[in-house]
């Protein structure tokens, strides 16, 4: 296409498309995303997306460690919510090997995989933000951030890769006061919504930014492997929480808000509600957990260490703690899929066992990667400008995405 | 979900049995159905199309490497219905010359999963627009996630002072690539230990 226009008269009249490369050092390409841009005057005609600058060889890597030593590097592929690509992990596992997981633990995943949400949604509901010109959100947001990351750190000892989940419960109880502390916390946040509620919602900047971009019919996020708020947005009320519950989200009461137009700022609005339920769900695990009282947060079997006192007097629990952390534990042969309603969408692992200690194959299925796989479709038309808050909207962390 | 899928199963037999050869439902409730390369996309536009599944979303497309085979791929395709609340995975196995019909015009989304798939298995699709490399380097040799591929790979980068550029070298490992194996020798390992073989010639 450059220079094809043989026929204008002069230099000003011979326009050609415009090739930028946007990335990947750029603030609002939100990590290493790299993208080759055609531009006709403003508007994009093409967009080709380049990825893998972050690629870690994740499951090549977990091909050749056990199942337990392959948990840390889900911490590392959505490392804005660790837990809940833990949890995927843990329960394909769990399928495979048919553990029940103890009643207390299962309340804590779901405890904690909301706190990720929510964890989640202040980064990208922020950062698009900032994407679009506002500085204030993202620094009243991350505030929130640090207390859900002490949170973390309180549970297991690391803010960000938490190796907390483990295959048959838990690592460690929590105590008592980190659930009261949860409750005050969850008491209180609402107002922080609520002030970013009154920065952003009926902001004209952010609005005129985002309304009536990047619109996603229900036939397209069909087509293009959509899933979580992308899908949300368009109208369809699915989330695999209520469709397809896993852990014991059965029990729990919580919306499912439905965008109307699936543009930009309708997602930013299910998000923003998004925050409200996980806040009911927050409500909720705590007042079960305080109910049903102390329990058991791992099962006991193979796959799980024996209790520390065991250890102390028993040689065979000796033996097995041993094992378990050399050997690892062994997983029937056999094959399955274990999706999980990340923040981002649909986040499954594809597991294949021979029976042996270590994983055959694991494949890691990121919500962002068909997000990000219809860049092109979605941007095609768009201002350059809106490129940036197409990029938030898709909610693109490229640690999940080059894995 | 396990009587619906079982109806799926049986529906899937009736109508499209000459793609199919073998379904299987295993413990945990998961459909599989192995068909033949070339009967899949006639398949996966069934799957979408068809009143008893309405498959319309691709989740995932994957391989799976076995070496020891003849035909040494599974390529592995999830789907799931929104509609009917069901997920099937579909799966044909692949000789390493063989070349797989794309579904890209069934499935859009399948495009990048494609070009996955050839990146780290090298298998390639027939019919795909646009069948370049995604997750691997700029100018990367070699499938990745073949089985024969070593996890340290074959090259290493480095940035150069001298050259003032970012220079590609061998891989140099300055100790061993350490792959400790810690399966008991009495339940599961079928191979002789490394000391094992001296203890069986002194008896």
């Amino acid at each position: 296409m450059d220079g094809s226009f043989k026929d204008a008269q002069t230099g000003e009249q011979r326009i050609r498309n415009f090739n930028i490369n946007f990335g990947p050092q750029h603030p609002a390409a939100h990590g290493v995303l790299r993208l080759v841009l055609e531009l006709d005057g403003e508007l994009v005609e093409r967009c080709d997306p380049h990825i893998g600058l972050l690629h870690r060889g994740t499951e090549k890597l977990m091909e050749s460690r056990t199942y337990l030593q392959s948990l840390p590097y889900f911490d590392r592929l959505d490392y804005v919510a660790p837990m809940n690509q833990e949890h995927a992990w843990c329960l394909a596992i769990e399928k495979l090997t048919g553990t029940q997981v103890p009643r207390r633990a299962s309340l804590i995943r779901v405890l904690y995989s909301e706190i990720g949400r929510i964890l989640n949604h202040i980064l990208n509901i922020t950062t698009q933000a900032l994407d679009v010109g506002a500085l204030t959100p993202p620094l009243w947001g991350f505030e929130e951030r640090e207390k859900l990351m002490v949170f973390y750190e309180r549970a297991c000892g690391a803010r960000l890769h938490a190796n907390y989940f483990r295959p048959g419960g838990v690592h460690q109880d929590l105590p008592q006061d980190l659930l009261d502390d949860i409750k005050t916390w969850a008491d209180e946040y609402p107002k922080v919504i609520a002030d970013l509620d009154g920065l952003l919602t009926e902001n004209r900047i952010f609005k005129q930014r985002n309304a009536d971009i990047c619109v996603v019919s229900e036939q397209e996020a069909l087509d293009w492997g959509f899933s979580g708020v992308m899908v949300r947005g368009s109208g369809m009320a699915w989330d695999l929480r209520r469709a397809q519950p896993y852990e014991c989200y059965d029990e729990f009461e919580f919306g499912i808000p439905v965008g109307k137009n699936g543009d930009c700022y309708d997602r930013y609005l299910c998000r923003m509600q998004e925050m409200r339920e996980s806040l009911k769900i927050i409500h909720q695990a705590i007042d079960k957990l305080n109910a049903e009282g102390p329990g058991d947060v791992l099962a006991r079997g193979k796959i799980t260490p024996p209790k520390r006192g065991d250890m102390k007097t028993s040689m065979e629990a000796l033996i097995h703690h041993f094992k378990l952390y050399t050997e690892g534990f062994h997983v029937p042969q056999g094959e399955v899929y274990a999706a999980i309603e990340a923040p981002k969408g649909e986040f499954g692992v594809y597991l294949v066992s021979d029976g042996s200690n270590k994983p055959y194959r694991a494949k890691i299925r990121a919500p962002g990667y068909p997000h990000l796989q219809a860049m092109d479709h979605l941007a095609h038309g768009h201002q350059l400008a809106d490129v940036a808050a197409i990029i938030g909207t898709l909610d693109v962390v490229f640690g999940e995405i080059d894995r | 979900m396990s009587e619906a899928l079982r109806e799926l199963a049986e529906a899937l037999e009736a109508s499209k049995s000459e793609a199919i050869l073998g379904i299987t439902h295993s413990d945990v409730s998961e459909l599989t159905v192995v068909v033949s390369t070339s009967a899949l996309p006639g398949f996966v536009e069934h799957l979408k199309t068809a009143r008893e599944g309405k498959f319309s979303t691709l989740v995932d497309i994957t391989a799976v490497d076995y070496p020891e085979r003849e035909k040494r791929f599974e390529v592995v395709y999830h789907f799931l219905s929104m509609y009917t609340n069901l997920r099937v995975r579909v799966k044909a196995c692949v000789r390493e010359d063989e070349v797989v019909p794309s579904i890209t015009d069934i499935h859009p989304s399948a495009n990048w999963y494609e070009r996955e798939v050839f990146d780290m298995y090298g298998i390639m699709f027939s019919g795909h627009p646009d069948l370049r490399r995604i997750l691997t380097d700029y100018g990367f040799r070699g499938h990745p996630l073949r089985k024969d591929f070593p996890t340290t790979g074959y090259t290493e980068l480095r940035y150069d002072e001298v050259a003032k550029r970012v220079v590609y070298e061998p891989v140099s490992l300055v100790q061993e690539y350490r792959q400790f194996d810690f399966m008991s020798p009495w339940e599961g390992a079928e191979y002789i230990l490394p000391a094992d073989e001296n203890a069986e010639e002194a008896k």
